[in-house]
């Protein structure tokens, strides 16, 4: 990736099958991104009518998946600076909502935003840093780790943010669109995740077509080579970080609103890092619709476990009551994904049709 | 063996090199930094003792701080060696240390052992999953870029405590130490788990400094960290020492959880606030520095401490980790690792 860390350990060009990254751009298939976000929306619209009203839970657990999952794919799959710590900029914009919410009473429609702005200039910030002093590889890692690790112990010893009990959204009569509330199980909720998502999409698609974004990829390819032509290739790094937590954000505030709590480790955790990783890896690093796909397998996953556990049959009867099983099944599917199919679905289909 | 130049004054801005961490694992601590170091702990130890208005509250914190430092070393050692030799940073290293715990607890009660005896238990099976993990999921990949090894770090790590919740459950255990007791050092009251633990951790630290150093093994250790093509070149396998490494690197993270074992609430989670620590000792003792590791333990578990009286009502865990941005950004090779 990096010019600098071209050392023994590096793969050969041509060995370059191992990587994670998809270097392919989709670029080529923009009627056919159009027509999938096309398909996204119906989809949206129709799932609602079709779906049993228990199971919306889950769509929009697949959502807010979708969501983190193309906000980490922005900044690590197009950007290549692999972030273990997403958490910050999920927490970021669920916390920010959360307080001008109840603290403040401005609408989420804001205070969403709000989120966003606030998140993406942490990330700009701290990314400048690291980018700044040349963190590279391992360590680049681990100070995205240690920035979401550092914000979820600052809120848990915060008094004005509740510390570890976290924030409640208070509860409304009725639907209220003002206040991005509806009556639990409401579909209003997916439609308008599904609308996030289809701008985001689209947001992304136009993203990557413009200079900005050829630039952008050009510099994760190769940085030297791309400053040697005269790219700003740290103002194309930040851009992608700030969109990529901008989006994380939003998801942030998505969540909160659907499932009107938030705590410490439900926004700081490192287990909303790693569901991004996971999303992203299982669909494919550094493709447009890896994400999303990745979300439809993996967002549901833990719910199919607890399913199973709940009515598990003959054979699996041992299983049932454990608690953990959908953990162990999320690391099972990361760790065959990384070593089998490390380009994940999207990527692997791709690189098989243009052979 | 004179000590290196520093870095200069605003390190490795115009040049394309990363700022590597020293390649081998003996890397001498410079003077200079040391001293740094030292005079920032003393100064914060004024401000803890002002803040707190209170000599015996500054001293207890001071021996709390050295001795849980001692522990932070023992479970960052495993990591250091492991990042000095693979280059991979083990997201599962506090996951190593919980699973190490729960083998002691287990140890403890099933076979009646002491809770130190536990140590000819745990420490030959962290060994043997160790080398599992290297060899079967680490070793195929091991010519990938970076993240896809941490990937599969962090999912053994979510294995394996999810593996743990399923065979232990999620109710908290606890080892008791037959004859443990309080004592009085400096008047700071100390229960004497923990003074066992400090020297345990030492003498564990000198053993791994001792094999690295001085045996026909350690030798081979350090001339793959240094170069695989020139090990390879040279006749050594590899891959074996990489999976020697990581098996040597997760005992050292089961003695270490077998230590702890006495003084710790027994979780399956109980391994990953010992993992942020044992990130921040590695980055201020500079990867894949061992001795630094012991020093970045020490420095660690003092700023714990006297972040807590600094910084009142705050999780001491944070005074640690803005100590640990600033070292990353200001100075990303360690205060022990040599600029490259």
């Amino acid at each position: 990736m990096s010019f600098s860390t071209k050392t023994v350990r590096q793969p050969e060009p041509a060995a370059a099958t191992g990587t994670l990254i998809s270097r392919r751009v989709s670029s080529s298939n923009h009627t056919w991104n159009l027509v999938l976000v096309g398909a996204v929306l119906v989809l949206g619209i129709v799932l609602p009518f079709i779906l049993p009203a228990a199971e919306l839970g889950i769509a929009m657990r697949i959502l807010i998946f979708a969501l983190m999952g193309v906000g980490w794919n922005m900044m690590s799959g197009f950007g290549g600076m692999f972030s273990f710590g997403h958490a910050a900029f999920f927490g970021i914009g669920a916390y920010t909502t959360a307080f001008l919410l109840v603290e403040v009473g401005l609408t989420p429609w804001l205070g969403m935003i709000v989120g966003m702005v606030i998140s993406a200039a942490a990330a700009v910030g701290i990314s400048y840093l690291a980018l700044r002093y040349q963190l590279r590889g391992a360590y680049y890692a681990l100070s995205t780790f240690a920035f979401a690790e550092m914000l979820r112990l600052f809120v848990i010893g915060n008094e004005s943010l509740n510390k570890t009990v976290g924030f409640t959204v208070p509860v409304m009569f009725g639907d209220n669109w003002g206040m991005f509330q509806f009556r639990a199980g409401s579909p209003v909720y997916f439609w308008i995740g599904t609308a996030m998502l289809v701008i985001v999409m689209l947001f992304c698609i136009w993203f990557l077509r413009s200079r900005a974004g050829r630039f952008s990829i050009a510099t994760r390819d190769d940085e030297l080579a791309a400053s040697a032509v005269g790219i700003p290739t740290l103002r194309y790094k930040l851009t992608l970080v700030a969109i990529s937590a901008a989006i994380t954000a939003l998801a942030g505030a998505l969540y909160l609103q659907f499932y009107m709590f938030i705590d410490p480790d439900l926004a700081f955790g490192a287990t909303v890092s790693n569901n991004a990783i996971i999303t992203a890896v299982v669909g494919g690093v550094g493709t447009l619709w890896g994400p999303v796909l990745g979300a439809v397998i993996v967002a549901p996953l833990s719910d199919l476990v607890t399913e199973l556990l709940r009515h598990p049959p003959e054979w699996l009867s041992f299983l049932e009551g454990l608690d953990g099983l959908d953990i162990l099944v999320y690391a099972v599917v990361l760790i065959a994904f990384v070593l089998l199919l490390p380009k994940g679905i999207v990527g692997t289909f791709l690189g098989r049709r243009k052979k | 063996m004179s000590p290196q130049a520093q870095a200069p004054a605003q390190p490795q801005a115009n040049t394309p090199s990363p700022p590597k961490a020293a390649r081998r694992a003996n890397g001498r601590p410079s003077t200079r930094t040391m001293l740094v170091a030292l005079g920032l702990l003393v100064i914060a130890s004024v401000v803890a003792g002002i803040v707190s208005g209170s000599t015996t509250v500054l001293i207890q914190a001071l021996v709390t701080g050295l001795l849980t430092g001692g522990v932070y070393s023992l479970i960052a050692m495993g990591l250091t060696l492991v990042y000095g030799v693979l280059h991979v940073i083990n997201f599962a290293n506090g996951a190593l240390v919980a699973v190490a715990m729960f083998v002691s607890y287990a140890a403890v009660n099933a076979l009646g052992l002491h809770p130190y005896v536990a140590l000819i238990v745990t420490v030959p099976v962290m060994a043997l999953i160790g080398a599992g993990i290297q060899a079967g999921l680490l070793n195929p990949i091991m010519r990938s870029p970076i993240h896809t090894q941490l990937l599969i770090t962090i999912g053994v790590a979510l294995a394996l405590e999810s593996l743990l919740l399923i065979i232990a459950g999620p109710n908290p255990k606890s080892v008791s130490l037959p004859g443990d007791f309080g004592v009085e050092i400096f008047g700071a009251s100390v229960s004497v788990s923990r003074i066992y633990a400090f020297v345990g951790a030492l003498v564990l630290v000198a053993l791994l400094w001792i094999v690295l150093q001085k045996t026909r093994m350690g030798t081979a250790i350090r001339s793959v960290a240094a170069s695989p093509e020139g090990a390879r070149l040279v006749g050594i396998n590899v891959k074996r020492i990489y999976i020697i490494t990581f098996a040597l690197g997760a005992s050292a993270a089961g003695a270490a959880g077998t230590l702890v074992a006495p003084f710790t609430t027994i979780e399956p989670t109980a391994g990953a606030t010992f993992n942020l620590t044992a990130f921040v000792v590695v980055v201020l003792g500079g990867m894949g520095n061992v001795p630094g590791a012991l020093v970045g333990g020490l420095i660690v578990g003092l700023t714990e401490q006297l972040g807590g009286l600094i910084l009142p009502g705050q999780s001491p865990l944070l005074a640690v980790f803005v100590v640990f941005l600033l070292v990353l950004f200001a100075k990303p090779q360690g205060i022990f690792g040599r600029s490259s």
